[in-house]
């Protein structure tokens, strides 16, 4: 490695409004004219971004307590069940859960109200304590009316995802949208070559305390997310071939914007939630510049036929899938993004002048997330489990 | 020129041949995209007329001096462009080139004078931003 920068030299270079930033995008058309070296010599931080829809996400809510003070053990936000099972007025609700009767309001839906300030209905029951005498509470709560609202979101941003089609003879109506029978359509859901984790691939400058742009505000990564698969194969550009690694973030909800953070429902599958993230990568040295410079058609995934237990149909690359078009079975299958890249973009841009300005500081990771190769476990059929 | 338009007939008007009147009567060539019976009803048309201007809005007097109630398609489609995301879902499932994603912009393109109201982005949409009436 001939070029090493540190964080506190490109600190530094912002703070003096020397730093030379670019967006993911940018960088991905500038290693047609430059060298990975020279790309770390001259460049020190790239943005990234994506908007998906990411079904692990929620927010943990403290109402402030009631008078008489009670309990929360029950509760449900809007009809939609939120989880009581933590202190007295804390809850979490989940992007995912659905309102009783109706699949077309969900948690989703609640947290975004509650970030547009909208009044939202919170019904709550408790068995009474000495210390907690209340047992009901009922009345409308809203984002300045109630103390803090965290986002806490399990698995978001993954690294790689697979590509949908159904081979079988009927439409099915899927969280990769709706797959016409017949291999009729194919949908994919990365922002590809400005995909955050796709940029990084083996977590060099992501990791435990790496400050994000989450939902339109800053937020932080708290850890790796569930279900990050060390086990993924990788291509020949070191890009894993499918969900690989997975950020758990948080971030102040009071401070988000509905711009990037939209409620969503996915016909006969069920309501989720669309989260903007962004992740600056700093340029440390060749490798990292190499990396950030990843194209669409290095970016490979498979696409697997959902109407038939995942069957795998063939290998596709991001430049095809983005093409308008793939060849399967000698046909030419119309492909659609589920991931907005216009949003990518405009997130990877936003980051990209807020770190300009000094307004978004660089952070190293308080900790690495651990990449060693291991499988992911699985609870298999329901044959009683494992003791 | 060429116009897309929904016609309503009642359940009485059924058996007019409003569409032959159209094409021998004002001169239009009749594309019929979708049509709908309503046992009891009536039923609906939508077709693409394609003539003079003159022939069109007169064939369109005719047709509802007979009682059809004749609308635009803008009317029975409506489609919350500003909370669009441009995610591309509704993409996956539009043939008709009415929705579109694609490089460099990918901001989704609606252009409703190709819609066939086939109805799937209805259902396609994970925002539920567009709504559709036609027939039953």
């Amino acid at each position: 490695m001939t070029q090493h920068k540190s964080y506190e030299e490109i600190n530094d270079k912002i703070k003096k409004g020397s730093a030379v930033i670019l967006a993911a995008s940018e960088v991905s058309s500038l290693s047609k004219e430059m060298k990975p070296s020279e790309i770390a010599k001259k460049v020190d931080v790239i943005t990234t971004g994506t908007f998906a829809p990411m079904c692990s996400s929620g927010a943990f809510l403290n109402f402030g307590h009631t008078e008489p003070a009670m309990r929360m053990e029950e509760l449900t936000l809007n009809d939609v069940p939120a989880y009581g099972g933590i202190a007295a007025v804390d809850a979490y609700i989940g992007a995912t859960a659905e309102k009783t009767g109706d699949a077309e309001y969900g948690g989703a839906h609640v947290i975004e109200d509650l970030i547009n300030g909208k009044g939202v209905y919170l019904k709550t029951k408790g068995k009474g304590t000495d210390c907690y005498p209340g047992k009901r509470w009922e009345g409308y709560i809203n984002k300045e009316s109630i103390n803090e609202m965290i986002m806490f979101n399990p698995r978001n941003a993954y690294q790689n995802y697979a590509s949908a089609v159904n081979g079988s003879k009927r439409t099915i109506y899927t969280y990769m949208g709706v797959l016409l029978p017949g291999f009729t359509n194919c949908t994919y859901s990365t922002s590809g070559e400005l995909s955050p984790l796709i940029n990084d691939p083996d977590c060099r400058t992501i990791g435990v305390g790496t400050a994000i742009f989450l939902g339109g505000t800053r937020g932080f990564i708290s850890s790796a997310g569930t279900q990050f698969n060390k086990g993924r194969e990788k291509n020949s550009a070191g890009i894993s071939m499918g969900p690989a690694a997975t950020i758990a973030v948080t971030g102040d909800m009071k401070k988000m914007s509905s711009e990037f953070i939209k409620a969503a429902v996915f016909e006969r599958y069920g309501v989720t939630l669309f989260v903007g993230i962004g992740i600056p990568i700093p340029v440390l040295d060749e490798e990292i510049a190499r990396n950030v410079a990843v194209k669409n058609s290095e970016i490979e995934t498979y696409i697997y036929d959902y109407a038939n237990s995942g069957e795998i149909i063939r290998k596709v690359n991001y430049e095809e899938l983005q093409s308008g078009t793939v060849e399967i079975h000698n046909k030419k299958v119309k492909t659609a993004p589920l991931s907005s890249i216009s949003k990518a973009r405009k997130i990877s841009e936003l980051l990209k002048k807020s770190v300009f300005d000094g307004s978004f500081r660089i952070t190293r990771p308080a900790e690495m997330f651990d990449i060693s190769p291991s499988q992911l476990k699985k609870l298999g059929a329901n044959t009683g489990g494992i003791r | 020129m060429k116009s897309r338009l929904v016609l309503n007939f009642s359940t009485e008007l059924a058996d007019t041949p409003a569409t032959f009147s159209l094409v021998r009567d004002y001169g239009l060539s009749i594309n019929i995209l979708k049509a709908e019976i309503l046992p009891g009803r009536g039923g609906e048309l939508f077709i693409e007329v394609e003539g003079t201007k003159s022939g069109i809005s007169q064939g369109i007097e005719f047709l509802q001096n007979k009682g059809v109630t004749v609308e635009g398609i803008d009317k029975r489609i409506k489609f919350n462009e500003n909370n669009c995301v441009s995610c591309g879902a509704c993409t996956a499932v539009c043939f008709s080139g009415t929705l579109q994603i694609k490089s460099p912009d990918w901001e989704l393109e609606f252009d409703l004078s190709k819609c066939v109201v086939c109805g799937l982005c209805v259902k396609a949409c994970p925002l539920k931003l567009f709504e559709i009436s036609f027939g039953g």
